[in-house]
């Protein structure tokens, strides 16, 4: 075993009732990784990365995250992640501005950092002119964007994506994973999920799950090969069909 | 959800129409006997007989039998003087001084007319008992109470809802906002947000509580200011009393609306709680029902009601003057509840589910 492995997973489930929503999945990510989690709409991804980011039990398996383990070490995990729900949740009731600083605040940032950070943040989004304005008010992909910055704000070994990209333009969706491109060139890791095949193709390695386990796992090159497609959507395809 | 649309208010029904009567029953009776003749032990028994009246005590004085009244150990005070039963024969017609605690003033009322009632009765069996002793004349004889209401002398209806007003909206306010507040968030999803941060479960809690207990604090200033600016209200004790208690009472009902919030997931489901307890906290609170009137079970369920222990403050402060040591018992009580419930509060607030 190396120590590159941030993520380790081993037979991790979720069961609601009867249902199994994650159904024994096993997998690693390494460091500086961008790891794809696809899967369609239900497949499971965000159940299964409520888990890892500790505010979900497992029903059973392994999983350890940033080295601390998902049952008895959550709040260790929480110290060193970063969180986009795939559900837009900044305070819409606040400014941008009040938005960082108050999620900059949580995680311990001294008043200065957040102050230096933050400037330097609303400049590269090019929010100057909206940093007082409330985030209620603000287009959706600029909202993705903020959100995705302030996931990262406090310098988190890992960032969890839950479909950052979700109901965006193709524009921003491009802009976005540039984003994302820039954070994992500065050693973060990112584990996202999606449901848009042509960004599997941007990931180092990718996970495809269906109903609830993964049906393959692999870089995007070689799950072509290996399923003969000229496309991530066609590896999808057929392992959908069966 | 269901089962609590039917089963909460079947619950009030069953409750609060055996408890919330407007009945005063149980009253707490004192005499002051300077005659001790077998005519004011009569007259005293017939207290003692009537259903609505308890607890005779006798005091040597007037003065012990105010400081009791001051305590709340005595609703109603009669003092019989001196010579009673002889000025009784020789003038027929004698008055009786009645002190009653008026400071809940409807419950006062009341009592006046029981003893009035049951001095008529009195003058009644006089009457009989005079005739058969002589063929002689009868002369009618007439035993009259003269009232004093004490710590609302006019019977204000005024003095002595307002302050329990003031109770009420501090509390309807701070309870509707903390028991929608984290579900709100459960909501919109920011709750999630806050789940995956490293925040302790404690800082969580005392940083969604500190914003609602100074609105409340601002509404008890607001509210003591128009009751003092337009309705006169007396304010006899300590200011700086009133607002240590309320600071403490806030926090309770905080700690109420907070645990509601952790247990539900829409904020509908945390209105319909929150307004459950509501109803059942207001209407026992004594505000309306005099506590004692209500029957044992429903007493010991206010012993858990914190709106019964603000309503007695309140009153007994603004309208007694009472001081710290006589609102111990219930500042203790409160802070011990407040304890518990953002206790509970910390505890129920799950940042894994
Ligand atoms: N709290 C829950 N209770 C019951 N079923 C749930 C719950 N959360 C998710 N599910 C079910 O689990 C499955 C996976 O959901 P989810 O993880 O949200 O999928 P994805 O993120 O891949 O779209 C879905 O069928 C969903 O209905
Ligand atoms: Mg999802």
């Amino acid at each position: 075993m190396s120590h590159d492995e941030v993520i380790k997973v081993e037979g991790l489930t979720k069961m609601f009732g009867d249902f199994a929503a994650v159904n024994a999945i096993s997998f690693e990510v390494k460091k500086g990784e961008i790891f794809g989690f696809l899967g369609a709409n239900g497949a499971g991804k965000t159940t299964a990365m409520k888990m890892l980011i500790g505010i979900s039990h497992p029903s059973s398996g392994r999983a350890t995250v940033a080295g601390f383990d998902v049952y008895t070490q959550a709040e260790d995990i929480k110290k060193n992640i970063g969180y986009m729900s795939q559900k837009f949740a900044l305070y819409d009731d606040l400014t941008v501005k009040e938005n960082i600083n108050f999620f900059g605040g949580i995680y311990g940032l001294t008043r200065k950092r957040i102050k230096e950070k933050s400037e330097a943040l609303i400049q590269e989004l090019g929010l100057e002119n909206v940093a007082n304005q409330l985030v209620g008010a603000l287009p959706l992909g600029w909202k993705q964007k903020l959100s995705f910055s302030v996931s990262l704000f406090h310098d988190p070994k890992i960032v969890f994506l839950d479909e950052p990209t979700g109901g965006v333009d193709p524009i921003t969706r491009r802009q976005f994973w540039e984003m994302i491109y820039k954070a994992a060139h500065q050693g973060t890791t990112i584990f996202v999920t999606t449901h848009y095949m042509d960004e599997a193709e941007y990931c180092d390695r990718v996970s495809i799950m269906v109903n609830g386990k993964i049906e393959a796992l692999d870089t995007p090159k070689k799950l072509k090969e290996q399923f003969q497609a000229e496309s991530m959507n066609d590896v999808f395809l057929k392992l959908a069909r069966g | 959800m269901l089962p609590i649309i039917f089963i909460l208010p079947l619950l009030q029904l069953v409750i609060l129409s055996n408890a919330a009567t407007f009945e005063v029953k149980n009253i707490k009776f004192g005499y002051i006997d300077n005659d001790r003749s077998a005519t004011s032990r009569a007259l005293i028994e017939k207290f003692g007989a009537s259903t609505y009246f308890n607890v005779l005590q006798a005091y040597p004085t007037q003065i012990r039998a105010g400081a009791a009244m001051l305590r709340g150990e005595v609703d109603v005070v009669m003092e019989i003087p001196q010579q009673f039963a002889r000025d009784l024969q020789t003038e027929q017609h004698h008055t009786l001084g009645v002190t009653i605690n008026a400071i809940d003033g409807a419950a006062a009322g009341v009592e006046n007319v029981y003893i009035s009632q049951i001095v008529q009765s009195y003058n009644q069996s006089i009457i009989i008992d005079l005739s058969q002793i002589s063929d002689a004349q009868i002369q009618p004889v007439m035993i009259e109470t003269i009232p004093l209401f004490w710590y609302n002398e006019t019977l204000n209806y005024k003095t002595f809802m307002v302050p329990g007003i003031l109770v009420l909206l501090v509390t309807m306010i701070t309870l509707f906002l903390s028991g929608m507040n984290i579900v709100r968030e459960k909501e919109i999803g920011t709750l999630e947000q806050i789940n995956v941060t490293p925040i302790k479960k404690s800082q969580f809690i005392i940083g969604k509580l500190f914003p609602f207990w100074a609105i409340g604090m601002a509404l008890l200033s607001i509210g003591l200011i128009i009751a003092k600016l337009i309705f006169n209200i007396p304010m006899l004790g300590s200011l700086l009393l009133l607002y240590l208690y309320t600071s403490i009472y806030i926090l309770v009902v905080l700690g109420i609306g907070l645990f509601i919030s952790n247990f539900t997931d829409t904020q509908q489901q945390a209105m319909f709680i929150a307004w459950f307890f509501m109803v059942i906290f207001i209407l026992m609170s004594g505000l309306f029902t005099p506590i004692e009137s209500m029957p044992k079970w429903a007493q010991l369920m206010t012993e858990f009601n914190p709106i019964k222990y603000y309503v007695e403050v309140m009153r007994m402060v603004m309208l007694k003057g009472s001081g710290f040591l006589d609102i111990l018992p219930q500042l203790i009580k409160t802070l011990v509840y407040a304890i518990l419930m953002n206790g509970l509060a910390v505890w129920s607030y799950k940042k894994t589910t």
